[in-house]
């Protein structure tokens, strides 16, 4: 028992940053319908950037938090504007290839600066479990989990109250009716890949410090939200919060009683699998728009 | 005097080659092809090597994204699935190559039909998604499944042999690598001229309009990523043959990406683009290689950073081909060829 809730928990933490890189995907495939494939490295860009803000600058976490935060505003709006809106218009694959192009370069950056050795992540929060129950919690998971929580809730506001929040669901909505209505969907855009930015990186920073550790292997979640979405609907928010809780679990959970039997590699693939299964009963997902296509 | 191509019947218009002088260049090219690996050193040899099996792989993937409009970002786990049972084949049974390769090509169709049914009744996107999953999916089987494929260790094949003849080197698999690349891109240019690829094509431009026109979407879909399968299995038995050793750390996921790249760089729904792209891509290191080892001297970081500059130049030319030239390689070729053609009057 003391097993099972330890890997929901461990489920519950992975599965709530999983929620908030899944809400990058989803925002970007709402408003601009492209798959972006350099998440995870705008994850792990968002974690190498905050840690050597932290170790070069001495600059205490909170602030190179949001420095950080602030650089991937910065990044998403130069993508965007430099990479993607020349590509506007062009077929499905195009898109897709050219985000899996920038996760080849920004990787490389990554690799080129920082190296590939994984490099230690500061202490941020305290090492003293706090006892939940029958369970001793590590602080940094309470931490990870309140932040994803107020940053979810932060976009759900945006997004049912302010103009800009509105504007963009208007454009996920009908891009043609937004323009029409004097929404300027260039800039929606803009805003959706710096958002998509912003989230990953914080989830970047939240896993680090979880982990205690950086290195390229993170850029791997970007890939792991691939079945979060699916299962939760490509086009749906609430979908992206539930289906990161989900595999969180799932994954731990597999990985934690079925790995000793095969040996290793469970956690992996369980969400993987998951997804095939999905596509086959429920291909959109839980909360996904059904796709009808009237002639 | 004739200046530019002018087709006055449907048969010209369906012809393979446009003219007796794109047959006979061929024809010259080929056998320059052939001549090729008797002046090629070892190093080079094994390039050619890798090219040939590229240009496969990619003529393949190019049936399925860019003629038939799915994406697969599943064909590093394809190729292993080729590889594997070319290793597990020739390794178990002594079988020769011209049963092994034709069964791994099958072996990977399967694969890649099995995985491509749930995503195909579903559109675009969602293929992409269930081939990622199927690379994550084969990955693991291939690593636990350790009395077929050797796990974490990797399996060793032996030489591809016939009748006692053993292609035990570079040079010798070149000529296995040659002819089936030539027969394969042969097919996939004649499969474009029938109704199944006529087929394919109607589905990448519109697939309603295909179903209404009487195209068998979901069958055809199939087809399309089984021949397609088909021929990276090939690509992954010749890959098998010319490692010798096969472990599952030689199929990562930019594996896939690389043959993505290819005809994306050469050119999507062309064949010679295909050719192209997988030419650019498998030189586009060796030449980073030289340009890194004789900068080395003045910049001696260089060669530690050799896999980061790797990685971030095939981005990079993915990126930038995609915004200035979204037709590839193929495209120039053609833009060069036609102002050669008429030169000097090129209006």
């Amino acid at each position: 028992m003391e097993l099972f809730l330890q890997l929901v928990l461990n489920g519950l933490v992975v599965g709530s940053i999983y929620a908030l890189v899944a809400l990058g995907f989803v925002i970007i495939y709402k408003a601009t319908s492209i798959l972006n494939f350099a998440q995870g490295e705008f994850l792990m860009l968002g974690a190498y950037v905050c840690l050597a803000i932290m170790t070069r600058f001495a600059v205490p976490f909170v602030w190179a938090f949001v420095l950080t935060l602030g650089f991937s505003v910065l990044l998403g709006l130069a993508l965007e504007r430099i990479v993607l809106r020349p590509l506007i218009g062009e077929p499905v694959i195009s898109v897709i290839m050219v985000t899996l192009g920038l996760s080849s370069v920004l990787k490389a950056i990554v690799q080129g600066i920082w190296g590939t050795d994984t490099r230690p992540f500061p202490q941020v929060f305290s090492t003293t479990p706090v006892q939940l129950g029958p369970l001793p919690v590590s602080q940094g998971y309470l931490w990870s989990i309140a932040c994803v929580t107020l940053l979810l809730a932060l976009f759900t506001a945006f997004f049912r109250g302010t103009r800009a929040g509105i504007a963009m669901r208007a454009t996920a909505f009908s891009q043609q009716v937004a323009l029409s209505m004097g929404i300027s969907v260039k800039r929606i855009f803009a805003l959706s890949w710096s958002i998509a930015a912003v989230v990953s990186a914080a989830g970047g920073i939240l896993l680090a410090s979880v982990r205690g550790g950086v290195d390229g292997s993170l850029a791997f979640f970007g890939l792991k939200v691939i079945p979060v979405v699916i299962l939760g609907g490509l086009d749906s928010v609430a979908g992206a919060i539930v289906g990161g809780l989900v595999i969180g679990v799932l994954e731990n959970l597999s990985g934690g009683y079925l790995d000793p039997l095969v040996g290793g590699g469970v956690k992996e693939v369980a969400p993987f699998v998951a997804l095939v299964l999905i596509l086959m009963v429920k291909p959109y997902g839980l909360f996904g728009k059904v796709h009808i296509e009237r002639v | 005097m004739r200046c530019g191509e002018f087709r006055t019947s449907y048969a010209a218009d369906m012809a393979i080659f446009e003219s007796a002088f794109a047959r006979r260049a061929l024809a010259v090219f080929l056998v320059g092809l052939a001549a090729l690996p008797f002046f090629a050193s070892a190093y080079w040899l094994d390039v050619l090597g890798r090219i040939g099996i590229a240009i496969i792989g990619a003529a393949g993937l190019n049936i399925l994204t860019g003629f038939t409009g799915q994406i697969s970002l599943g064909n590093a786990a394809f190729l292993a699935v080729g590889a594997y049972t070319t290793a597990a084949l020739s390794s178990r049974f002594g079988l020769p190559f011209p049963v092994t390769v034709p069964l791994s090509g099958l072996a990977a169709a399967f694969a890649g039909m099995f995985f491509g049914i749930p995503s195909l009744r579903l559109k675009g996107l969602y293929l992409a998604m269930a081939t990622l999953a199927a690379h994550f999916i084969i990955g693991f089987v291939v690593v636990h499944w350790e009395s077929a494929t050797g796990g974490v260790n990797g399996i060793s094949v032996p030489a591809a042999h016939l009748f006692g003849v053993e292609l035990d080197s570079d040079f010798r698999l070149y000529f296995l690598v040659l002819p089936l690349a030539i027969a394969l891109l042969f097919f996939a240019r004649n499969l474009f001229r029938t109704k199944v690829g006529k087929a394919f094509v109607a589905i990448r431009d519109h697939d309603i309009s295909a179903e209404v026109m009487g195209v068998n979407v979901f069958r055809y879909k199939l087809l399309a990523f089984g021949v397609s399968s088909f021929y990276i299995g090939v690509a992954g038995s010749l890959l098998a043959y010319q490692a010798r050793l096969i472990s599952p750390e030689n199929f990562p996921i930019s594996l896939g990406i690389d043959y993505l790249g290819m005809i994306i760089i050469g050119g999507l729904g062309s064949i010679l683009g295909s050719i192209l792209g997988a030419v650019f891509i498998t030189l586009l290191p060796e030449v980073l290689r030289l340009a890194t080892s004789a900068l080395s001297g003045s910049y001696p970081g260089l060669v530690e950073l050799f896999a980061s500059i790797k990685m971030g130049v095939f981005g990079l030319a993915i990126v930038l081909f995609l915004i200035f030239e979204p037709d590839g390689l193929a495209a120039r070729w053609r833009t060069i060829r036609n102002y050669w053609k008429l030169y000097p009057f090129s209006y």
